[in-house]
């Protein structure tokens, strides 16, 4: 090779014939490789999914279904959190770490439940995630549960180098696990806190496996991997409500529709005082706190 | 952006259209027929209230009750409020609204929302108290009396779960610090 960059001599025919099948193989190779999910022809993505399937039922030793719900048409979810009536008293968090099969240890949060100050306002500089009275609402304080906001304009989508994480047609954020590298750019992006990483391999007792999964959902995953909220996937695509909604025990969390005219939602933007946070960073989260009262 | 216009025109319309919602007349309720409501909840073996209340003379005195219900004890605008009001003296197993009409237990929320009407109106349109059931379809209510009792209506402070547990590095790390 160095001789021929001194000399100046042309490859041979055979040389450069055997170099280009070569480069022509390594790209048929390369696309005959694995694939993020979303991109896969119907029928690949149906057997990735039941070899998904076999997999988490040898290591669970339960049948596991992992579906691949797609988006429904002229759905557009969105949340809204009630801040004049939670109590902080983190049923939600629960409810959320069994229907998500998120690592119990190490603990992974997808909601944080933030004690304010009444005198101090929305203020996450004096929040404080660690209450930890022996009951709550506290005197003087309100709760602001936060998790992931389903941006219409995520930054985390954008900061992610490999193209593991997008938005669905329906707003849902959402991770290919099996995609993602573990760079953490998106948790670093996102303004909310609401991604989490996988820092040991997650632990999962076997009891209390929720085996009623979506492949972009709660399955569960890898160690090295980000995750997050995504409403709850496996159950609002089939028509049910969020576990976290259906765990206020005040009945402070609201989900639907938000093209549908009727829908809870509509009514609260319609009918109440909304806020959504940061919207100075023009995230344009489609997860809305308002005030009832 | 093109995704992004939609909705941001969305909220923008729906934050002008905010001031004269309150002129406009409250959404038709969720429809009365499509109201699931799980039966009221009785204290164990206390209804029908006609087992020991149909052959009693009414006593229409206010007074402590020592004999029965002593559990009752009455936090609810005690001041201008008594059993009666609430209760129908002729059959006690209705309840009455101010203009006398009987109403039942099951239709309980009707009494509520006399003087909380705001509450009733966002409880029919599903967003004063928890649904559970589909976003889509078939919603399932609870009656006011589920989550307030109706003699103590404040909702009681209850155990949190507990705390997250706060990052912790692993043994031997050092905290980097600039």
């Amino acid at each position: 090779m160095t001789d021929r960059d001194q000399d100046g001599t042309s490859p041979s025919r055979r040389e450069f014939v055997s170099c280009a099948a070569g480069a022509a193989a390594g790209f048929i190779l390369t696309a005959c490789g694995p694939k993020r999910l979303f991109e896969v022809p119907k029928e690949r993505l149906q057997a990735s999914l039941a070899e998904l399937e076999r997999q988490y039922r040898e290591t669970y030793g339960t049948a596991v279904t992992v579906a691949g719900t797609p988006p429904i048409p002229g759905v557009q979810f969105a949340y809204a959190l009630d801040i004049s009536r939670c109590i902080g008293c983190r049923r939600c968090v629960y409810a959320c770490v069994e229907e998500n099969n998120q690592s119990r240890d190490p603990q992974v949060h997808w909601i944080r439940v933030y004690a304010m100050e009444k005198e101090k306002g929305v203020d996450f500089q004096h929040a404080n995630p660690y209450y930890d009275p022996p009951q709550v609402p506290e005197e003087g304080h309100f709760y602001v549960p936060v998790q992931c906001q389903q941006c219409e304009n995520p930054p985390c989508t954008k900061v992610c180098p490999v193209g593991a994480t997008w938005k669905e047609k329906d707003g849902i954020v959402v991770i290919d696990y099996d995609w993602c590298i573990g760079c953490r750019y998106c948790m670093a992006a996102c303004p909310y806190g609401a991604r989490h990483f996988n820092w040991a391999e997650p632990t999962l007792p076997k009891a209390e496996l929720n085996p009623n999964t979506h492949y972009l959902g709660n399955r569960p995953r890898p160690k090295g991997v980000v995750e997050k909220c995504t409403f709850c996937i496996q159950r609002t695509r089939v028509g049910r409500y969020p576990a976290c909604v259906e765990a206020c025990p005040v009945g402070a969390r609201k989900f639907g529709n938000l093209l549908d005219p009727q829908s809870e939602i509509r009514y609260i933007i319609d009918h109440k005082r909304i806020l959504v946070l940061k919207e100075d960073l023009n995230t344009v989260p489609k997860f809305f706190y308002f005030y009832a009262t | 952006m093109r995704k992004a216009l939609p909705l941001a025109l969305l909220m923008l319309g729906s934050a002008l259209a905010g001031d004269d919602s309150a002129g406009r007349p409250a959404p038709p309720p969720a429809g009365e027929e499509r109201l699931e409501l799980p039966p009221p909840p009785f204290s164990e073996g206390i209804f029908p209230c006609s087992n020991c209340h149909a052959g009693m003379t009414v006593n229409r005195t206010r007074r402590a009750l020592t004999e029965m219900h002593e559990d009752v004890q009455l936090r609810h605008d005690e001041q201008h409020r008594w059993c009666l009001d609430c209760h129908d003296a002729a059959d006690r197993d209705w309840l009455h609204l101010a203009s006398g009409e009987r109403v039942s237990f099951e239709e309980s929320y009707r009494l509520c929302g006399q003087c909380h009407g705001e509450k009733l109106r966002d409880w029919r349109a599903g967003v004063h108290g928890r649904r559970t059931g589909e976003w889509n379809g078939q919603k399932k209510y609870l009656l006011c009396a589920h989550c307030h009792n109706p003699h103590q209506p404040r909702f009681r402070p209850m155990a949190p779960e507990p705390a997250p547990r706060p990052p912790t590095r692993p043994s031997g790390a050092k905290a980097v610090r600039p």
